[in-house]
């Protein structure tokens, strides 16, 4: 079919950030298709430069709000590697404790606040307090159980305070921890399950479009892994974190303020689905059963069940929260101290699974405990070039629809990916070229 | 009639924005006395008018000026919203290195693709009515500012230290346990919420008014860190404001 078509999403909404939708089709051939970055550059690694290694979590944890638990840990992973500081169970456990906070509530916020309104034809969350109440209070419910998770473990949710180089400012009280055990049995989870069924009423909205990709996530042999492991490409298998540039391999495109990343093929996928499709195995009956009810099958290759995959994962993390709170409680919570004598200076590396997808901080520092040099390397940033491969395959599969409709489909499918575009750009900027 | 407000980001990494949808106990109250007409993070619609416009995130950028200049035109009262906002926050500290050197270690040889400003409180480029500090801002003094400006009373000022709350919370000084905290020349309005769950105080709520920089770094270098480490840790929060 020949057709003109031009469309330009300005600052696209319910995203964190700022994005354009660019697209352009002459006589039926498509010209450009693809999300630009316009957020203004934040510099972190210049402004890491010479800081202390007591200070370098706080900074790049304002690398964005959303996701700001994930810089964080990943900053202390980086930086233990780097000084030799080793952390205790308890401190381990305390950590996968507060990602599953972290991921719940970021996960909920995407699936109800962000994505949830396009099912519903809504422009954003706010009108359906009126039509849906029942349906924004529940999502308000597991925000908050998520976000107590964060504010007792850490201080605070946003911008955390406790977690330091080496363990822990403060340990939470038996007490403390119990009542988060309450809130996730008694309300948590019956919300999540109710947020299944939710979503399988919803998932009929979902857009059915494939494009099969390779998907990147850590893996480990433990758990369906969040915190630590290696990383895992579903095109060639296991790689060490200590070689995570073979595989993010950034490059500068004109259309974007944030580097685009590349590995087997000329783009890969990280996050909730890229994480479903690689470690699907790992995770328990009730994820299994959460997942086949939304109709989510293991090897998904729909970037629009991104969504689906984060509220399994939301399930999932509300279990594992249990047992993560009864093994600290089994074990006895010790008042330790965080360990924080360098044991050597030079290199570290820190890898996580953020909700966003695989977050990798990268550090050196000098004999005094500075940085010397710094690179963070961000799953959105990463998920760039795919998302715009996705736009490729999309709009000639959909030109014969109204423009609004293919408008749409389009936003849809980038608010899929949950982008964080603040996170994307913490430190490039290149001219926009149209 | 309920006023309109909006909120716009600028510079940051949106957690006061954050922190707002985290206020999932109060989130449909407030709603029953404000129209939210403008939110791009969590919603579609724009509007022309507003009566109370939060700004989150420093001014970085030749668009940011334009962008704020147009907001401010449009706006009855505007409010800075966290640290970016208020006094340029953890952004500034590019601001203490020459921008050449900047643009080097994070563009290599593309430095001069792009154009860039040294980052800015808005207060630095139109008139700010008011402000809530923070790093992030606290959900509670956010609460008593947009109600205070619903009244249409005046919001309170917070013009002592973090020590003095951080005395009232009843915590051991971190100074007594070899810790070194920006708490004696920090404004206050936070609970000491850092020193309350046994963290040092960064900064983040900016400077008081007259506050006594020598001394503090007097007190700190007596507890051993270097004077170069001290100033740095001065200047976290504070680089627009400091004067080494």
């Amino acid at each position: 079919m020949s057709r003109d078509l031009n469309i330009k999403v300005h600052h696209l909404t319910r995203v964190e950030g700022h994005g354009n939708i660019v697209v352009n089709m002459k006589d039926g051939v498509l010209e450009k298709a693809h999300l630009s970055i316009v957020e203004p550059p934040r510099f972190f690694e210049a402004m890491m430069k010479g800081r202390s290694f007591h200070e370098a979590a706080i900074i790049t944890s304002r690398i964005c709000g959303i996701c700001s638990l994930g810089h964080q840990l990943t900053s202390l992973v980086a930086t233990e590697d780097a000084l030799g500081l080793e952390i205790s169970e308890q401190t381990r456990l305390l950590r996968k404790l507060l990602i599953h906070g972290a991921t719940i509530q970021s996960n909920v916020l995407h699936a109800y606040f962000l994505a949830a309104p396009d099912f519903l034809g809504a422009g954003s969350v706010f009108p359906l307090i009126a039509t849906h109440k029942d349906v924004v209070l529940r999502a308000l419910r597991m925000k908050r159980v998520a976000n107590d998770i964060g504010d007792i473990v850490s201080g605070r949710a946003v911008h955390p305070i406790t977690p330091v180089p080496g363990g822990f400012t403060r340990i939470p009280e038996k007490a403390e921890l119990l009542e988060i055990k309450r809130k996730l049995l008694e309300e948590a989870l019956p919300d999540g399950l109710e947020t299944v069924e939710t979503m399988k009423a919803l998932a009929g909205a979902i857009p059915q479009f494939e494009r099969e990709t390779e998907y990147i996530s850590l893996k480990n042999s433990e758990e369906y892994a969040f915190y630590e492991g290696d990383i895992f490409s579903s095109d060639s298998g296991a790689i060490s974190v200590q070689n995570y540039l073979d595989v993010t391999n950034e490059f500068v495109v004109d259309h974007s303020t944030s580097k685009h990343a590349k590995y087997n093929r000329n783009s890969y996928f990280v996050g909730a689905l890229a994480r479903w499709n690689n470690n699907n195995a790992q995770l328990g009956e009730e994820a299994h059963a959460a997942a086949e009810a939304m109709g989510l099958k293991p090897n998904c290759y729909n970037s629009y069940m991104n969504t689906i995959a984060q509220v399994v994962e939301a399930v999932h993390c509300i279990l594992d929260s249990v047992r993560i709170i009864d093994k600290l409680l089994e074990d006895g919570l010790k008042n330790e101290k965080p360990n924080q004598n360098p044991t050597r200076y030079g290199r570290g590396i820190g890898s996580n699974e953020v909700p966003r997808g695989i977050l990798f901080h990268d550090y050196t520092y000098d004999n005094k405990g500075n940085i010397v040099k710094a690179n963070c390397v961000i799953p959105t940033g990463q998920n760039l070039a795919n998302i715009d491969n996705d736009m490729q395959k999309l709009v000639p599969e959909i030109i014969d629809k109204s423009k609004a409709e293919i408008t749409l489909s389009l936003e849809m499918l980038v608010r899929a990916y949950d982008p964080c575009i603040s996170c994307s750009v913490h430190m490039l900027e290149v001219d926009f070229i149209e | 009639m309920k006023p309109k407000v909006a909120f716009f980001d600028f510079t940051s990494c949106e957690g006061c924005q954050l922190n707002k949808l985290n206020l999932e106990n109060d989130l449909l109250d407030i709603l029953k006395h404000i129209d939210i007409v403008e939110f791009r993070e969590a919603m579609d619609d724009k509007a022309d008018f507003y009566d109370i416009a939060f700004i989150e995130g420093s001014i970085s950028s030749p668009t940011c000026v334009e962008r704020i200049h147009d907001i401010r035109r449009r706006s009855n009262i505007l409010v800075a919203l966290g640290s970016c906002a208020v006094n340029g926050g953890v952004n500034a500290m590019k601001n203490l290195h020459p921008i050449d050197e900047v643009r080097e270690t994070v563009y290599g040889d593309d430095k001069y693709l792009f154009a860039t400003l040294p980052a800015m409180a808005v207060s630095s480029v139109v008139k700010v009515d008011y402000e809530v500090r923070g790093c992030p801002m606290t959900q509670q003094d956010f609460l008593k500012l947009l109600i205070s400006l619903v009244l249409g009373k005046q919001p309170p000022k917070y013009g002592s230290p973090v020590c003095v709350e951080c005395k009232l919370s009843e915590n051991e000084c971190l100074y007594n346990r070899g810790m070194v905290c920006l708490g004696p020349i920090t404004r206050g309005g936070c609970d000491a919420i850092c020193p309350s769950f046994g963290q040092f105080c960064t900064g983040c709520r900016g400077l008081l008014d007259d506050p006594n920089l020598d001394g503090m770094l007097e007190l700190m270098t007596s507890h051993g860190i270097s004077l170069d480490e001290a100033k740095k840790r001065m200047l976290l929060y504070n680089s627009n404001e400091v004067q080494l």
